[in-house]
């Protein structure tokens, strides 16, 4: 009792501080984003005091089995509904914004103009997919290769929460104008606030489990999400170092300006690419590809040279992004030495991906879901290829600002995050429902197709219009001036762009399959169909060949 | 000789030989004669009681 009440008074103090912020603030965004935390205050005050449980209320809705199991799966089955819910979301307003950049009456002024919504697909698709992504499968990772359930349950929860929390005030923030302007890290300091003490909860409850584990090992899985949770703590702290205006308001400055302002932003923005999107999805690799597979990794030692490799390695490549800037010459090729140092052990991480299969390459054909990993682990390679390529700097003055590098993003970040998140939410739900398969594999082979083909004419058609944008900017003609102005390029590439809508369209439909195959999971029913890589025996033809004995002459 | 000329050239000399020799112990720590025993064990670990997973 004593502990309802003392919950009481606390949330009853958060909406007392949230109304409090919303008379006296005379800016609008920040009155409806105190709104939204007022109204979770309520939501908690209803839970804790009546006997109205609504976490409860929702976990039968997804059927989530009750009572407590070997492991503490609650909060990573919630993990893999927000997964599939902010990926549905993320991917619809990425195909949105794509239909924007081809057909401009599709920008609805004020609130869903390109500029207002392409932070929310960037955030939704990075932070909310991979975000929850990452949280679900380290839960569920760290418990099984530790052989002991999470350390703070209580926290755990908070930080699933709080995080979703955190992605509906930063997506509201974009859609209401409020933003910092720096790319990948667009929420204003009072969120950016919010995220540090979620992100640190979450350090905690990793390290707390990693510390009570009853198994000799850290398996390197492991290693990769724990370089991630803190690499993003540091990276967060740094580049967010901002003065707001009053604390009534959304408005902030960077504590950083000019050229150190820029390389600040993207030493964040470039890591963010290698620890939160190569370091987590890889922890990811090295656990479930060999799970699936039935077979341990392919070289253990070689993983470790891996991650040191990413370690050491990664955090200097961000100036690749200042080329020909006003950063110092030499930052810039720091930058580019280092980034095209990386090929090396990504591409070692990729082999060792890839020959974990090494015996079991008939996996690829029968099992889908392997199918797919084995096409992430592809789009891994092909992308950190692309990527020191395109950081070199004589090639980078051709590509850089233009579609090319949006090319090379998505094919890493459909390619390799969502192909390979996908297969990991493919491998849980059965698991975590407790259910005997999936509903349907066959589905996964249409979702897989339609992803895969989706990523093609994706990258095919920002190939294309990078390098024709490219050229055109810097053709001259005899007279010295430039032949093209910059609507010409946009013209050029009108139906580039409405490729790339369909391709972001397929691949959007290939998720929603998923959400479908997966929700019918959840409920669990299984779809009546033929296996995969079913080989129907014809007895017929399985006869030894009838061959007229011969004598043959000895040499 | 200013705080930024010094901190540069401690970077450009032992703090680069520190870090190089750092990240060469960290990668063949786990080449050393004892070591194949704990990679084997640390590389089957995901798959014991395999039932619960």
């Amino acid at each position: 009792m004593e502990t309802v009440v003392r919950r009481l008074g606390v949330w009853a103090l958060v909406l007392l501080a949230s109304i409090a912020a919303i008379a006296l603030t005379p800016d609008k965004g920040f009155a409806i984003q105190m709104g939204i935390v007022a109204l979770v205050a309520v939501i908690l005050i209803i839970a804790t005091a009546t006997t109205y449980d609504p976490v409860a209320r929702a976990q039968s809705i997804f059927r989530m089995p009750p009572g407590p199991s070997r492991y503490d799966d609650d909060v990573i089955r919630w993990g893999v509904i927000a997964t599939m819910f902010w990926g549905i979301v993320g991917l619809l307003v990425g195909v949105f914004i794509a239909a924007q950049l081809a057909f401009p009456q599709l920008n609805f002024e004020p609130y869903l103009n390109f500029g207002r919504v392409r932070p929310l697909h960037t955030s939704a698709v990075i932070f909310a997919f991979g975000g929850n992504a990452l949280l679900a499968t380290s839960f569920y990772v760290v418990q099984r290769t530790c052989r002991t359930t999470l350390a703070f349950p209580a926290l755990a929860r908070f930080v699933f929460w709080g995080y979703q929390l955190f992605i509906v005030l930063a997506a509201t923030g974009y859609i209401l104008g409020i933003g910092q302007g720096r790319e990948y890290a667009e929420p204003e300091w009072y969120v950016d606030l919010w995220l540090t003490i979620v992100w640190l909860a979450y350090l905690a409850v990793f390290v707390g489990t990693l510390l009570r584990r009853h198994e000799p090992h850290i398996y390197v899985a492991n290693w990769f999400y724990l370089a991630f949770i803190i690499t993003i703590a540091m990276l967060h702290v740094v580049n967010n170092l901002a003065v707001p205006v009053s604390f009534l308001g959304s408005k902030s400055y960077s504590l950083f300006s000019g050229v150190q302002d820029a390389l600040t932003q993207w030493w964040y923005g470039h890591n963010a690419v290698g620890f939160f999107l190569t370091a987590g999805f890889l922890a990811m690799m090295y656990y479930f590809v060999p799970k699936q597979a039935g077979r341990p990794v392919y070289s253990y030692r070689l993983s470790i040279i891996h991650f040191w490799s990413l370690i050491f390695l990664y955090i200097w490549a961000g100036p690749h992004h200042l080329h020909y800037t006003a950063l110092p010459d030499w930052a810039q090729t720091l930058g580019m030495v280092f980034s095209v140092m990386l090929w090396m052990p990504s591409w070692g991480g990729m082999i060792n991906g890839l020959m974990t299969l090494n015996g079991a390459w008939d996996k690829v054909r029968t099992d889908p879901i392997i199918r797919m990993m084995v096409m992430a682990l592809a789009f891994y390679g092909m992308s950190t290829f692309e990527g020191p390529m395109l950081s070199i700097k004589a090639v980078n003055s051709l590509s850089h600002y233009t579609d090319w590098t949006i090319g090379h993003v998505h094919s890493g970040a459909l390619g390799w995050n969502g192909l390979i998140t996908f297969a990991c939410v493919y491998y849980l739900a059965p698991r975590l429902w407790n259910r005997e398969r999936l509903y349907s594999l066959r589905m996964i082979n249409w979702h897989f197709w339609l992803a895969t083909l989706g990523i093609v004419f994706y990258a095919a058609s920002m190939w294309v219009a990078g390098i024709t944008q490219g050229l055109m900017w810097r053709e001259y003609g005899a007279d010295g001036y430039l032949v093209n102005s910059f609507v010409d390029t946009v013209a050029a590439l009108h139906p580039m762009y409405i490729l790339r809508a369909v391709g972001g369209l397929m691949y959007l439909s290939g998720a929603l399959i998923m959400a479908y195959n997966i929700w019918m999971t959840v409920l669990g029913k299984l779809r009546d169909e033929a296996p995969m890589g079913d080989t129907p025996h014809d007895a017929a033809a399985d006869t030894p060949i009838a061959r007229p004995l011969v004598t043959e002459p000895a040499e | 000789m200013s705080l930024y000329t010094a901190l540069r050239h401690f970077a450009d000399s032992y703090a680069l030989a520190m870090i190089c020799v750092l990240y060469l112990t960290l990668c063949l720590w786990h080449f050393r004669p004892g070591a194949t025993a704990h990679i084997a064990d640390a590389k089957l670990s995901i798959f014991q009681d395999d039932d619960h997973d």
